[in-house]
């Protein structure tokens, strides 16, 4: 989130899609009730099913899966049609004045080149003019014909409200009611919040979904803006918090990359991370990305990492693919090529596509090592349960470990939420039986993997050996060690550069922040995003004072956010040119002539002049992008293209399916099924109840909502003999299940092309372990592809067939 | 400034107060004052509370636990109760279907217990001690690292990455447990690393 949950009471106008927040985060959803209730805020929402969240909306439109971009792109083309644009922010704020190269544009569905064979793009021309002084060129009165905004204009030109209603399903009179109460708040004190969550992330071309809504929001003037921003409601407890540390194939913590094979020395690879700006004044704050990086390099390898031997650049792992993702991990896996595999709280025989490849990869293993407090499918993933999970153990070699952990009950530590507030939590229970914590299982193989190295030697020791290991006892390294360890210390005194003859840093110290970070190997720091999360002041995690100034919404002083306790990203574009506020009745932060105060942390040099240096700090241009030059691989626009399984062709191309970057792997090319065999097209979603595969365990839960189903409309019920309640076969070109059919009118018909459009919703909260009736989650269905740029598998729209089935045999 | 007030114990002291009262000015007789007598002790007047967060979604709502015993004091406490926390800005004591039944994933009956073995083309897992189930892993990592770490590519480039194993790792543990993960597992040169982030 740019924002923070508390913040969602300063909002005009909530936009739910892409998500079902009351069902999926009811208490972070009662902010959107304050709002309502208080400000006498609207709230839209735009899902193919009438979810609990359209139950209290103010207004609802249906949408068939996976067309998104369609949706979003007629809406941004509605407002440029009828003046709905937050001018002073999109001129200065935007690239919107930047000049693209003449040879970019797009034509048939695709961006200019672009490569069948290599299901690839070359994306030079996706980039800005450069002038002779370095610069990009710019034209700020936006009469340009290659402007963004001017390319911006045409792209969308083809998204006419015909043309949503077409291809969405979505009645054209619901899209223009939505369009104008969007519209609405293009003025510079009116605010709209979008919050979304997988609805918008499982497809493949997820990425370009969120894309799409971001540039509305700036369109709008709502970033950085209380009660506005792009709020990505994520799931699991710290998912943002093990995004942050970089837990993820090719990230090094903080957003920070692993390095690939075209880059085998510190030298090249620094050589493509200058960001140098490309504007005149502009921060471009990436140029301490050496500071980062080294001081990540010492964080890990300590006196190891030295400027001769490039901070030890040689430990570091190269990338000959772009990632090692879920998806090509489990392919490699699938063709015997992958030996050891662990599972750290991770239940992927639930949570990957296509679970009948998911059980013949994990066969192939020769050893899994699962831990978790719960027995989890994937550890008796060789276990037969009947249809459930038919396997024969006796064919399967892979030898299992199964290993009892903690849970946050008896643990201690810090999770980071949706709004990035990193907050402590202490233990208060016993763990039950020999479960140990995570920390002690990692740590007692680390040491002796370590112990192995240093008595037999073996092939590449020293990264194993040099890795920094300060903790009082080796085997239990303890939160606070560990937390410390990522804020980042000083190894030897730090000089103020700022003041000669002054200190910044004593040696030994924590770092205040990172704008203390030294590129020489002066300073240390596990997670250069999260310095100042325990300094010299102490745990700021822990922090605990709920007061709140004003009632903005903020809480300052409770636990701490990244980065620096700043609570709304961008915030410096809440102020106009001259540094005056958009919204006087909900000011955040100001210019006083001197310097940036407020309620918030500014995101801006204090004193650095409104009008010379723009708000978007960490972009080389200073500002925002509506246009993302070649930063994304399927496109510096987001274009309308179908899932891989639709039931229609694309309008754009028709030999075009999916998105056309996205990777395929071979075998599953050949696994996709068409809508003449598969008629629906099928949805997953959560139910309040549950949480993933986990609340089954537990009796209430289990009582609350005890068996699998799957939900359909009453005129596909009636369509195929469906009777409420009974049993039903759904099948695709993968896999089968059979579920209770719930009937309802929450699920309509849609049309679309002429076509009348089926969706079969189906929750994902069922399997074979734990105190819930036996049943199946929607990846025993979904097709084994991603997201054209982070991998995503595409869980949200795809391609069923349904039927009545006889009731299951009373054993 | 964080003053950890017990709230329950206000509230013990003020429960006491009013019960007293009310029986003396409605001049309740012997039989309810034996029925008074009867009233179960209130379940949490003598339990430990631990601030936590609810581990299932990212609007991360404050919890307390009353637990029977104090890990901190080195006791073995059992947690008996979870409610939301009202001091928490964003749930202010509220909680969903899931974190009201916070207890029953500490207690559930398929919380695993002890570390266990499946051989291979085995039927049933067997129980094996920590310190052999770390030691396995151990010779694993050891002998498979040793066999397949590709230490330089075909243009002669060092690349120290191994790909035949992978780390799956988990977005409901501790930033502290993502750390020293991370540290472990990247040492290692392992590539083919990630979290729930990906689905």
């Amino acid at each position: 989130m740019t924002n923070s949950w508390t913040d969602i009471k300063n909002t005009d106008l909530v936009i739910v899609m892409g998500g079902n927040a009351a069902e999926a985060h009811p208490c972070g959803f009662k902010w959107v009730t304050e709002a309502k209730a208080h400000r006498g805020a609207k709230l839209i929402v735009v899902d193919p099913r009438y979810t609990r969240t359209a139950a209290v909306s103010d207004y609802y439109a249906p949408i068939r899966p996976g067309s998104d971009i369609a949706f979003l792109m007629g809406v941004i083309r509605w407002c440029i049609e009828n003046d709905k644009v937050q001018w002073e922010y999109v001129t200065n704020y935007t690239n919107a004045s930047f000049l693209v190269k003449d040879e970019f544009g797009w034509s048939d569905g695709l961006f200019t080149g672009y490569d069948e064979e290599k299901r690839d793009y070359d994306k030079k021309s996706w980039d800005y003019k450069i002038g002779e002084d370095g610069f990009a060129e710019v034209d700020m009165t936006l009469q340009d014909p290659r402007c963004v905004w001017n390319l911006l204009k045409a792209h969308v030109d083809v998204y006419t409200p015909e043309f949503v209603e077409n291809i969405c399903g979505t009645p054209r009179d619901k899209f223009l009611a939505i369009c104008e109460m969007i519209g609405e708040c293009s003025a510079p004190d009116k605010v709209m919040t979008s919050m979304y969550a997988l609805g918008w992330t499982q497809h493949s071309k997820g990425a370009q979904n969120i894309r799409g809504m971001a540039m509305l929001q700036l369109i709008l003037g709502n970033i950085g803006m209380r009660g506005g921003g792009m709020n990505a409601l994520r799931g699991h407890s710290n998912i943002q918090g093990l995004t942050d540390l970089g837990l993820m194939s090719n990230l090094i913590p903080g957003y920070l990359n692993i390095p690939t094979e075209k880059e085998p020395d510190w030298e090249t690879y620094m050589s493509t991370r200058a960001f140098k700006p490309l504007r005149p004044n502009q921060t471009s704050y990436w140029q301490n990305y050496p500071k980062f990086m080294v001081s990540f390099m010492k964080a890990m390898w300590g006196d190891a990492a030295t400027a001769e031997n490039d901070w030890a650049y040689d430990y570091l792992p190269k990338l000959d693919v772009p990632t090692y993702d879920v998806l090509r991990m489990f392919d490699l896996m699938h063709h015997g090529r992958i030996n050891l595999y662990f599972c750290q709280g991770f239940n992927p025989l639930l949570s990957f596509p296509d679970r009948a490849k998911l059980t013949r990869a994990l066969s192939n293993l020769k050893l899994l090592v699962v831990m978790d407090p719960l027995e989890t499918e994937t550890a008796h993933f060789w276990e037969n349960h009947g249809v459930y999970n038919d396997v024969d153990p006796a064919e399967i070699q892979t030898e299992v470990l199964e290993l009892p952990t903690t849970c946050f009950a008896e643990d201690e530590g810090a999770l980071v939420n949706s709004g990035r507030w990193l907050q402590w939590h202490w233990a208060g229970g016993t763990p039950p039986g020999e479960a140990k914590h995570d920390t002690w299982i990692m740590a007692g193989i680390q040491r002796r993997v370590r112990a192995l190295y240093e008595a037999e030697g073996g092939v590449l020791p020293d990264p194993i050996l040099n890795l920094t290991w300060d903790y009082a006892d080796p085997f239990e390294p303890t939160p606070e060690e560990l937390a410390k360890e990522m804020n980042g210390r000083a190894l030897r005194t730090v000089p103020d550069p700022a003041n000669e003859g002054a200190v910044l840093v004593e040696a030994g110290q924590q770092v205040k922040n990172f704008t203390q970070l030294q590129a020489d190997g002066s300073t240390a720091c596990g997670c250069w995003l999260y310095s100042g999360c325990w300094n010299e002041d102490g745990n700021n995690m822990a922090r605990r004072d709920n007061t709140d100034p004003d009632e903005t919404g903020a809480y300052l002083n409770w636990a701490w956010s990244w980065p620096v306790n700043r609570r709304i990203l961008y915030n410096r574009a809440s102020a106009d040119m001259q540094g005056k506020p958009w919204a006087e009745d909900r000011p955040l932060i100001w210019w006083t002539g001197e310097k940036w105060e407020g309620y918030d942390v500014p995101d801006i040099g204090v004193t650095s002049k409104p009008g010379e240096v723009m708000p978007f700090i960490m972009n080389a241009e200073g500002t925002s992008r509506l246009f993302t030059r070649a930063m994304m691989r399927d496109g510096p626009f987001p274009t309308h293209m179908e899932p891989f399984e639709s039931p229609l062709a694309n309008v754009f191309n028709a030999r075009m399916r999916g998105n056309p970057v996205s990777r395929m792997f071979e075998d599953d090319a050949q696994n996709l099924g068409s809508s003449d065999q598969f008629p629906f097209v099928a949805t997953s979603y959560r139910l309040t109840e549950h949480f993933h595969y986990w609340t089954k365990h537990n009796p209430v839960n289990a009582a609350l909502q005890p068996e699998f189903f799957v939900e359909i409309s009453q005129e596909l019920a009636a369509e195929r003999g469906i009777v409420n309640g009974s049993r039903v076969r759904v099948w695709g070109k993968r896999g089968e299940v059979w579920a209770k059919a719930l009937v309802t009118r929450r699920l309509q018909p849609m049309t679309c092309d002429g076509k009348t459009i089926h969706v079969v919703g189906i929750p994902l909260h069922w399997g074979f372990m734990g105190a819930a009736k036996k049943g199946w989650g929607p990846n025993s269905l979904t097709p084994y592809v991603g997201d054209a740029n982070v991998e995503t598998p595409e869980f949200k729209a795809f391609l069923v067939n349904i039927e009545p089935a006889a009731e299951e045999p009373v054993a | 400034m964080n003053i950890d007030l017990s709230r329950r114990g206000f509230l013990r002291l003020a429960g006491a107060g009013v019960a007293a009262t009310s029986l003396g000015a409605m001049g309740f007789g012997e039989a309810e004052a034996a029925e008074a007598a009867h009233v179960r002790a209130f379940k949490l007047a003598t339990t430990t509370e631990t601030r936590n967060t609810c581990p299932y979604c990212s609007v991360a709502c404050g919890i307390i636990m009353y637990s029977k015993g104090d890990v901190k004091a080195g006791e073995t406490a059992e947690i008996i109760h979870i409610e939301g926390d009202s001091d928490h800005p964003t749930n202010r004591g509220t909680l969903c279907p899931k974190g009201a039944a916070l207890k029953d994933f500490v207690h559930a009956p398929t919380r695993l217990t002890k570390p266990r073995y499946r051989k291979p083309g085995g039927t049933s897992f067997e129980e094996i001690s920590w310190d052999d189930a770390l030691n396995m892993i151990a010779r694993a990592i050891k002998d498979d690292r040793d066999a397949n770490l590709l230490q330089v590519n075909e243009a002669g480039q060092t690349v120290n990455r191994w790909t035949t194993a992978g780390f799956l790792a988990a977005s409901a543990t501790t930033n502290e447990t993502a750390w020293l993960t991370y540290k472990t597992v990247r040492s290692m040169g392992i590539v083919g690393f990630d979290n729930q982030a990906r689905v």
